[in-house]
């Protein structure tokens, strides 16, 4: 009797046991202890300094962004005028974040395989300077560099007078004032050839499909590379001079003291673009470089004793292994293109945060939604790059045991 | 080690069907790592339908010897002709004859981003230009027959170090090579994987494969092989039918390195 009373009371302890020492539970219950947390911390400090600022007397909310901004922004891809909102400010910040930022990124990948690829070049002089170059402008500071390229290449340049011939065929003229270079001018007709690259873009997309499944069906092989060249370059081309070449461009020419015409990069734009580029390239060098090693030689070995060429074999064994090593290092690079940008606070460049987190604040005041506000657009565009990255990760992912 | 394998199908030599047709020679062939002299003078005719076991200690050059029959690795002096090509830097004979000799490796070395069926049907997709559905009817027949059908839509990682081999090797045969060679095929597998694969390189031999296989595990050699080479220091030492090879080897070199794999 006692025995069965005995096992009673533990099996009633057990079952509170059971949900306490559930792995899911408490999974759930540090979650929610966690959230309260964060949602009371952030209650707080809202509706404090919401008080605080009524206190002094200062206005919160976003009405501010109707409001005139005053000030000159000295660059900018979307048209500004002084007399624009702090709205318009924010746009301009933004845009101007996303032009340097998306520019760096392209090239910073590029660049970045070249180098990572030359690093594991049989030729002794060939990595041995692709190994300086990384080591070099990995271990420097990003802001020194950012500077380097500002006050000791950029601002030195000679006058407008004197500018830089670049390819000596006038087209391209560098000098302290920035870079100038040509701005095309789409005539009536120019959507034609627009709407010729999209074709080209769908035409070469189901080409690809196409040679796909007819490779799966015959066995058969078409150059797809080769033709989708031709279609993507020829179509459009064809198309523009058929059209009557409905693209005029602006040249800059020197008149006086400066270049007319034309359009052109400030020299703050430049030394940033150059920073960035070249600091997450020697980044972006060890990643690949790292990722090709990570393929074993076995893998080669194997493709060739089975008759694959070298080229079949880099194309269907080594990248697409190694890129599943580049990738996700590459895309959390991406992300720190763009929040390193804002390190243009140093040489004047008119990022987000210099236009919008110093002037505006400065100018008109309201720190907390302008912080708000930028913290958003980083952060936003650090989630989508990460979303991106998730969903290629589940894509890719290795099969193990 | 090679004690506790056990071989299905009981322990009697299967019978070989050798023609006359020389399918590989090696004729005076040296071979150096710089410095090293990995392969020296050596001779050997192997012919349609043989079945070779190479063995020898750590370092004496069976892999490079194997290794050399379908140019993955050069060697520098001498002839060597696989199905009456001669194997030289022309990149047109080396292609034909990775795609007629099969090799298996110690490390397996399957795809790891394709699944098993697709490791088997990318070759005969790429190099022979075979559609998917005829090459996935030939890789489910080799599947079928190393034993494993059930696994061809998993990925290498999701099997056992036996189920891969044996996938390794009927990658291989589903090219349809005329030749295969296998570098210890079993020296990385647990022992209790080690006779599945042998088991199904045993019925390989009976099909009339050609195959030279670097193994230590003597049950094997002494079931399928036509002949045992004895290699040391880049050198055929000794060359011999299992039973006179295992039973009395005439050079010492041979006698002492047998004595210490047997003594394992
Ligand atoms: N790529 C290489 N460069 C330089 N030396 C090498 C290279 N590959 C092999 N060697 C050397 O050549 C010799 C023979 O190597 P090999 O792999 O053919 O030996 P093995 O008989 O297969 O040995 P094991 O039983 O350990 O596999 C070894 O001494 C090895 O160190
Ligand atoms: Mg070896």
């Amino acid at each position: 009797m006692a025995a069965v009373i005995e096992r009673g009371a533990r099996d009633s302890r057990s079952t509170f046991a059971k949900i306490v020492n559930d792995e899911r539970n408490r999974s759930i219950f540090w979650q929610v202890i966690v959230f309260g947390l964060i949602g009371y911390v952030c209650w707080y400090l809202f509706t404090n300094t919401a008080a605080n600022l009524e206190a002094r007397g200062m206005s919160s909310g976003f009405d501010f962004l109707g409001t005139n901004a005053g000030f000159d922004i000295a660059w900018s891809i979307i048209p500004y005028e002084p007399q624009d909102t702090f709205g318009r400010v924010y746009l301009v910040g933004l845009t101007n974040t996303l032009a340097v930022s998306l520019l760096a990124i392209v090239l910073t990948t590029i660049l970045g395989f070249i180098i990572g690829v030359l690093r594991l070049s049989h030729n002794w002089l060939i990595s041995t300077m692709a190994a300086w170059y990384v080591e070099i402008f990995r271990n420097t500071p990003l802001l020194l560099q950012i500077i380097f390229w500002y006050t000791a290449v950029f601002s030195v340049l000679p006058r407008p007078k004197q500018s830089i011939d670049i390819g000596g065929i006038g087209l391209f003229e560098l000098n302290n004032r920035g870079l100038y270079f040509p701005e095309p001018q789409p005539g009536d007709l120019f959507w034609i050839t627009m709407l010729a690259i999209f074709v080209a873009i769908a035409t070469v997309y189901f080409l690809a499909v196409w040679a796909k499944r007819r490779q799966l069906t015959t066995g058969e092989r078409f150059p797809v590379f080769w033709t989708s060249l031709g279609i993507l370059f020829g179509l459009p081309i064809v198309v523009f001079l058929v059209t009557g070449s409905p693209l005029a461009w602006s040249i800059p020419e020197l008149k006086g003291f400066n270049f007319q015409g034309g359009t052109s990069l400030p020299p703050s734009f430049l030394a940033l673009f150059f920073a960035l580029v070249i600091y997450h390239s020697s980044y972006i060098a060890e990643n690949v470089r790292a990722g090709i090693l990570s393929v074993s030689h076995g893998q080669t070995e194997a493709s060739y004793s089975l008759g694959l060429k070298p080229g079949w074999t880099l194309r269907l064994i080594i990248i697409p292994q190694a890129l599943r090593a580049i990738m996700p290092p590459l895309i959390s690079t991406w992300m720190t293109v763009v929040k390193n940008s804002s390190l243009a606070v140093a040489i004047g460049f008119p990022d987000l945060v210099s236009v919008f987190m110093q002037t505006s604040i400065n100018i008109g005041g309201h720190a907390i939604e302008i912080v708000a506000m930028v913290m958003l657009f980083y952060s936003s565009v650090s989630l989508i790059i990460s979303a991106a990255l998730n969903y290629y990760n589940t894509r890719v992912q290795l099969k193990e045991r | 080690m090679s004690e506790e394998v056990v071989l299905s199908g009981g322990e009697e030599h299967i019978a070989s069907a050798i023609s006359e047709e020389v399918v590989i020679t090696f004729e005076d062939v040296n071979k150096w790592y710089g410095e090293f002299h990995v392969l020296k003078d050596i001779n050997l005719s192997v012919r349609k339908g043989e079945r070779i076991v190479i063995c020898g200690p750590s370092g004496s050059g069976k892999s490079t010897l194997i290794r050399c029959i379908n140019r993955l690795e050069p060697h520098q002096d001498g002839h060597i002709v696989v199905n009456g090509v001669n194997l030289d830097a022309n990149v047109k004979n080396i292609d034909a004859i990775r795609s007629d000799v099969g090799m298996v490796f110690q490390s397996f070395n399957l795809f790891p981003h394709l699944t098993v069926v697709e490791n088997c049907t990318l070759a005969p997709m790429w190099v022979k230009k075979m559609p998917l559905a005829e090459a996935e009817q030939i890789a489910m027949k080799y599947l079928e027959r190393v034993k494993i059908p059930e696994q061809a839509q998993k990925y290498p990682g999701q099997l056992s170090g036996g189920q891969q081999q044996r996938v390794a090797i009927a990658r291989s045969l589903c090219m349809n090579p005329s030749i295969m060679l296998f570098d210890e095929p079993t020296s990385a597998l647990d022992p209790e994987m080690i006779s599945e694969v042998l088991d199904v390189m045993v019925e390989l031999a009976e099909t009339g494969m050609t195959m030279l296989c670097v193994t230590h595990e003597m049950a094997f050699a002494k079931k399928v092989a036509d002949r045992v080479i004895f290699m040391d220091f880049g050198e055929i030492v000794e060359e011999n039918a299992p039973d006179e090879f295992f039973g009395n080897a005439k050079v010492d070199r041979t006698q002492l390195f047998l004595s210490q794999i047997l003594a394992h």
